[in-house]
């Protein structure tokens, strides 16, 4: 792996590299492709976690429905629950990160080319890990937060708690190797001239997500740890008898959740902000306030994680204390609204799938804000607490916020990654289909949720005014199914025989949309200097895209390398070995070792 | 775009970056800032959990409070020699390199030792992992440290070998600083537990 003869030059993501091997996919580092494992690899979790929310609406259908067992429906609601927002919408914005930012700050590829490989493989294998639970004696049934001590040995015997929480110190590794990768990456390897408020927005989005990530992640890991010991070992952290609390995994977990919470919406938010300029033919209005909103929320969104605890029963100052920690940090958010409509506001609005997708993930995001606010009240949200009510909630700022945010990007960069168009009829349909869709399926949920339906039971009595709205509910979530088709549909036509586009089909600001498309292997032929939020709706952008496409001697890329896939597949089977025994565990572990040493000591250069 | 462009064998020297920090550096200073919340939290627990027990052994019956400042004395005199194969290294004292290295990662092995011996000796006092909660915080907290300590004595021993045979010259100073950047941090988490563990009960 020492020899230097990277294929400098060739462009990736064509027909020709998709068919130059599995081997040449396992051994890249280069951020593009890992952009692309990391996006097909979610997009393909997001529809397994779609069927099993399926399978739960087909259950809830009707009342006293036994389409599914109970125990298989606690199943089906935790593995949607950790799907989507684990497999799912983290690694989707995860492959916007890897694919854009690089472009958009003017470099090569990642600080730690290696490091990023690393972190897709331990993703990958975590996800599989998890999902293995399903075939291997039933997967997890205690909630995606998995309360303690519903997860002791006593209540929860099976494996299910075991490959939950494993599986999350796997994924765990996963994203906090990222979060630090991004984190060097945007702060070091910006292009000359490109002060941090030079930075498109998606960028700072990024920077602030991953400073949640690594801080947010290490606090689950402690709460995962004792539950592992408790399980394993016999330990007594959750466990009342011995005179400990379970509120402390609470503590822990939502200490951590709620972060997580903002780790799922800003790339969102980053990305609306990229989109909405472009199709307004405007710049960003008060860009410095969206950032620093951005920055407030990250800080903010450490200090109202009991919101998620009112009905412990904390008591009244502390209720009161995180009551107006969360309407506090409404304020920002509902800063970054107004600028996204003050964007549009005035400008030529061109409303593509993208700028759609975008203009809907503001409404539906109002929406559950809306609905958010409302749980800040101790005194509602006791009403509100475990009823469908909070699932609507949710899903309005996941579903409409996160994954619409996400398609927005999707349309708005696919031509940029695969060098051609999505159809744009077939886009709009996707769009109005999913967004109907979404309103039928979620809206109802408030008025069950309000009527005192409980969340995560498997079925309902008649009678009690719920059949109709889950009836509706159901059909809704069909029609969300058709959309998703349409959209697969629209992908898989347009791969292979979209339009062919050239650099920069949208007219956009930032530095992506400077150099070819697909991007050559090294990006910029010629590093560019900065000197604008938008450089390229400066009076001198011609000259710069002449020049960062200009070659102007040798470029010096990474070689490719297996060794971040091996310690990967080290660390996979190491923690795997905790359930399968330790003819897993040993040579998982000196895989791993090899895999690090041999990582460390391979020249990079 | 399709370029042939010859590829270099470039010098083992970083790229110039946007603020001129080293970008490893920098990784590892998020890294050890993800490490606080880790700390954090298990620190955080113990002192939460303290004095909830309703069995023994508690704290003042079974810590001994000089054997461990000893242990953590030498903790700390290991920070300094980990201090002086960093002068070493910059200065291209190969000898003074590995030397340094090697008294810092047998301090290192006294401090995990002396931790080995305390376990047991708290063990046979009846301080058990599967006991109380006193149990299980204290040897959940401190045994994670001391795997930190033992993650770092194997980094030590590694650059060791490297500079003893020559391939850690000057230049490559920076292997040296950020395993000193790791070992300090454990240091200085070693402090804060001593602290409200053993003087603070």
């Amino acid at each position: 792996m020492a020899t230097t003869t990277a294929p400098v030059g060739v462009a990736t993501g064509t027909r020709t590299s998709f068919a130059a091997g599995v081997w040449s996919w396992i051994t890249t580092v280069d951020h593009k492709r890992i952009g692309v494992l990391y996006g097909v690899t979610a997009f393909l979790f997001f529809l397994i976690g779609g069927l099993e929310a399926l399978l739960i609406r087909i259950q809830l259908a009707r009342p006293e429905n036994t389409f599914v067992s109970p125990d298989f429906y606690n199943q089906l609601f935790t593995m949607h629950g950790t799907t989507m927002i684990f497999l799912a919408v983290m690694p989707l914005s995860a492959s916007f990160f890897n694919f854009i930012i690089p472009l958009q700050i003017g470099a090569r590829d990642v600080a730690f080319p290696r490091l990023n490989a690393f972190s897709y493989w331990v993703f990958l294998l975590g996800g599989i890990f998890l999902n293995l639970s399903f075939f291997l004696g039933g997967a997890p049934d205690t909630g995606w937060f998995g309360y303690s001590n519903l997860t002791s040995k006593q209540f929860s015997p099976g494996h299910g708690v075991d490959f939950w929480a494993i599986g999350l110190q796997v994924l765990g590794i996963s994203s906090l190797a990222a979060a630090f990768n991004f984190i060097v990456t945007i702060i070091n390897l910006r292009a000359p001239g490109m002060k941090l408020m030079r930075m498109p927005v998606f960028a700072w989005m990024t920077l602030v997500t991953a400073f949640l990530i690594i801080l947010a992640f290490p606090v689950i890991t402690v709460a995962l740890v004792f539950l592992l010991f408790d399980r394993f070992v016999g330990t007594n952290f959750y466990v009342p008898a011995s005179g400990a609390d379970p509120v402390l995994w609470q503590h822990l977990f939502w200490l951590f959740g709620h972060p997580e919470v903002y780790i799922l919406i800003l790339p969102a938010m980053g990305i609306v902000s990229e989109v909405l300029p472009t199709f307004s033919r405007k710049p960003l209005f008060g860009y410095p306030v969206v950032v620093y909103s951005g920055i407030f929320i990250g800080f903010m969104g450490w200090g109202v994680w009991s919101h998620h605890m009112f009905s412990v029963g904390l008591g009244p100052i502390a209720d009161s204390f995180f009551a107006l920690t969360t309407m506090l940090i409404a304020i920002p958010t509902g800063v970054k609204i107004f600028n996204w409509i003050a964007t549009m506001w005035g400008g030529r609005v061109e409303l593509k799938t993208a700028m759609l997708f975008a203009v809907g993930f503001i409404a539906m995001f109002i929406m559950g804000g809306l609905s958010g606010v409302m749980h800040a009240s101790p005194p509602a949200d006791l009403q509100q607490t475990d009823t469908y009510f909070v699932v609507a909630h949710i899903h309005y700022v996941l579903f409409g916020g996160a994954i619409m945010g996400i398609f927005a990007g999707i349309y708005y960069w696919f031509p940029k990654i695969t060098g051609r168009l999505l159809d744009e009829r077939l886009g709009q349909i996707h769009f109005w289909l999913n967004i109907i869709a979404l309103n039928v399926t979620f809206f109802p949920m408030h008025f069950v949720g309000l009527l005192g339906m409980p969340r995560r039971v498997y079925t309902y009595a008649p009678g009690l005014g719920f059949d109709t709205m889950n009836m509706i509910s159901t059909v809704g979530v069909f029609a969300i199914v058709i959309a998703t088709l349409v959209f697969i549909v629209n992908f898989l036509r347009s791969v292979r025989s979209g339009e062919t586009t050239g650099s920069d089909p949208w007219g956009g600001a930032t530095l992506e949309w400077a150099i070819p498309s697909p991007p050559p292997a090294y990006n910029f032929a010629s590093i560019p200097t900065v000197h604008s939020v938008h450089p390229l709706w400066e009076a001198d952008a011609s000259d710069l895209i002449k020049d960062v496409n200009r070659v102007r001697g040798p470029i010096h890329m990474p070689p490719s390398s297996y060794w971040p896939a091996v310690a990967a597949l080290g660390i996979a089977l190491l923690m795997s070995g905790m359930i399968f025994g330790w003819w897993f565990g040993i040579p998982g572990l000196l895989i791993m070792l090899v895999g690090l040493y041999s990582w460390a000591f391979e020249p990079c250069h | 775009m399709a370029v042939a462009a010859a590829v270099h064998p470039a010098p083992h020297e970083e790229h110039p970056t946007s603020t001129g920090l080293s970008s490893r550096k920098m990784l590892f200073w998020a890294f050890l800032g993800s490490e606080c919340m880790f700390f954090g939290s298990l620190i955080a627990t113990y002192l939460v959990y303290r004095g909830r027990d309703t069995v023994g052994p508690h704290p003042h019956e079974v810590l001994n409070i000089p054997f461990t400042s000893f242990s953590a004395f030498v903790l700390l005199m290991s920070s300094l020699t980990m201090v002086l194969a960093l002068a070493a290294c910059q200065h291209g004292d190969r000898r003074g390199t590995a030397g340094w290295l090697a008294a810092t990662a047998l301090l290192g092995m006294t401090f995990v030792g002396g931790q080995c011996y305390e376990f047991t000796h708290f063990f046979y006092d009846g301080l058990k992992l599967q006991g109380n909660l006193f149990g299980c915080t204290f040897y959940v907290l401190t045994g994670f440290h001391g795997t930190h300590v033992t993650i770092g004595v194997i980094w030590l021993w590694t650059l060791f070998t490297l500079a003893i045979r020559g391939k850690l010259p000057q230049e490559k100073s920076l292997d040296v600083e950020i395993a000193g950047l790791y070992w300090h941090f454990v240091d200085v988490v070693w402090i804060a537990i001593f602290t409200l563990i053993y003087l603070i009960q």
